[in-house]
């Protein structure tokens, strides 16, 4: 199993500062724009952004929710394992906010799918933008494509996108593993 | 461990304590997706579930179709009053007609005690016991432990006393399994009458003074006192049964410290319990009824994961 550094720390910083000013162009209060993090590895990206948001562009107030998708799935009992839950974390309603999507890897587009199912029971959204580190390209399902993407790579179906964050993986690093 | 250890939820006694654990952390996330607006997710969608019910049941049978229906699944429902089992249908032949509309799962209540081991060797669905006789009730025990593990914190170490008719009821034993099985202490207490004589081989201890056991209890699972079950007389009378194990304000009151009380419903108002101490805020008795939808939603969710 070889696996070669897809990004270092340094380049997720610089992406990740991007990504924070694409969301400020559009957004720029907050106001009425809510972030949603898909659990379970799209919370570190959601809550990495609303750090530099808050810390480095001076945004007062960002409403960051958590969102757990395994019960809206469309694998059930189709693999192996049980499907595993997270924890959701959503106090605020959705009800006419533009929402952003945050997911670390966009590859067959299932779990946003999924994510969209349950966004419904939180609410009917103004609008849902979609955000991802790393978009998978030619391995989409389903046709979603990201309003906001760090970075996109062309990966086969045997390999594998690893994202490691430093407060959950001790480092910041991302690698592409062959399986 | 992500999966139950089982294909079918026969008694807690055929449990592992992570199956326990599992339950309970899945029972963590359908509980928030209860209280949400929208309380419904599609998991089950193409899951058909039948209720069979040989006895008669209120809550139980409302909550596992509520769960259900959270869950998606399609539900039907069987009373065995309303039955050809009236007309002298097997239980085997009732169930394997139901499942010939293809049925994954039946949850089931009957009479006797094993009946749904039997079923489970017999035919193909997933089998979830909602009561069996007086031998276990193991989704009541499941949402009294989580009930205890979300008011106290956790079960392990905690006191309990389960007071009342132990020898006719499947919650009495489905509790004491499953609280052993996460390590509290466990005490019956009750007539003599209605004490099974080897309780103490499942390694719970005994008291007949009511007064003893709430002053060395942290929590007290009130039984009901089966009238329908009790064919000869094992107390003098209600009122005196009520005087000795009947837990009242002033009792409550008088002990050091704030114990928790339950009960598994339904109550019967100042017999077991008074009125005061029912609705007061010592009682978790409503709790227990909201986290029964969670428990069985997550029962069923883990258990129809395994339905291929």
């Amino acid at each position: 199993m070889g696996q070669k550094v897809l990004l270092s720390s340094k380049e997720i910083n610089i992406i990740l500062h991007r990504l924070a000013c694409q969301l400020l162009e559009n957004h720029l209060t907050f106001e009425n724009t809510v972030l949603i993090g898909i659990q379970p590895r799209g919370k570190f990206v959601a809550q990495r952004l609303t750090r530099i948001l808050k810390d480095e562009y001076k945004v007062k107030h960002i409403d960051l929710g958590f969102l757990d998708i395994t019960f809206y799935r469309d694998d059930f009992r189709r693999g192996d394992k049980t499907l595993e839950a997270t924890k959701t974390n959503i106090d605020f309603l959705v009800e006419d906010k533009n929402v952003v999507l945050i997911d670390d890897v966009l590859y067959t587009g299932r779990s946003i799918n999924a994510a969209l199912t349950a966004l419904q029971s939180f609410g009917r959204p103004k609008d849902v933008e979609l955000l991802c580190l790393i978009d998978r390209r030619f391995s989409r399902h389903l046709p979603i494509q990201p309003n906001y993407r760090g970075r996109q790579v062309d990966a086969i179906n045997d390999e594998k996108v690893k994202v490691m964050w430093k407060e959950n993986d001790g480092e910041d690093i991302i690698y592409l593993v062959n399986r | 461990m992500s999966e139950l250890s089982v294909k079918h939820l026969l008694g807690i006694k055929y449990l592992n304590e992570s199956d326990i654990q599992l339950i309970f952390e899945t029972a963590d996330h359908f509980k928030e997706v209860i209280n949400r607006s929208i309380k419904k997710v599609p998991s089950l969608r193409d899951i058909t579930i039948a209720n069979i019910f040989f006895e008669n049941s209120t809550r139980t049978k409302l909550s596992f179709e509520l769960a259900e229906k959270r869950l998606s699944a399609d539900v039907l429902n069987f009373s065995a009053s309303q039955s050809s089992v009236k007309k002298g249908e097997t239980l085997i032949d009732t169930v394997n007609n139901i499942l010939s509309m293809k049925v994954d799962m039946v949850v089931m209540r009957h009479p006797n005690p094993g009946a749904g081991i039997f079923l489970s060797k017999h035919v193909k669905a997933s089998i979830v016991n909602a009561g069996d006789g007086a031998h276990e009730h193991p989704t009541q025990a499941l949402l009294d432990s989580y009930s205890i593990r979300e008011k106290l914190g956790d079960v392990a170490g905690k006191n309990v006393v389960i007071v009342g008719d132990i020898l006719h009821s499947r919650v009495a034993l489905s509790n004491i399994f499953a609280l052993k099985l996460q390590g509290a202490n466990v005490k019956v207490c009750g007539p003599k009458t209605l004490l099974p004589k080897y309780i103490e081989s499942l390694g719970v201890g005994v008291e007949t003074n009511l007064r003893k056991a709430l002053d060395w209890c942290d929590v007290a699972n009130m039984l009901r006192i089966q009238n329908e079950r009790l064919d000869i007389s094992y107390f003098p009378t209600t009122r005196e049964y009520t005087q000795q194990f009947g837990v009242n304000k002033k009792l409550l009151d008088s002990l050091d410290k704030e114990i928790v009380i339950m009960h598994p419903g339904p109550i019967n108002r100042g017999v077991e319990i008074t009125s005061d101490v029912a609705d007061s805020k010592q009682s978790i008795i409503l709790n227990q009824v909201e986290n029964g939808v969670a428990i069985r939603m997550a029962v069923i969710y883990l258990l129809a994961s395994k339905i291929k």
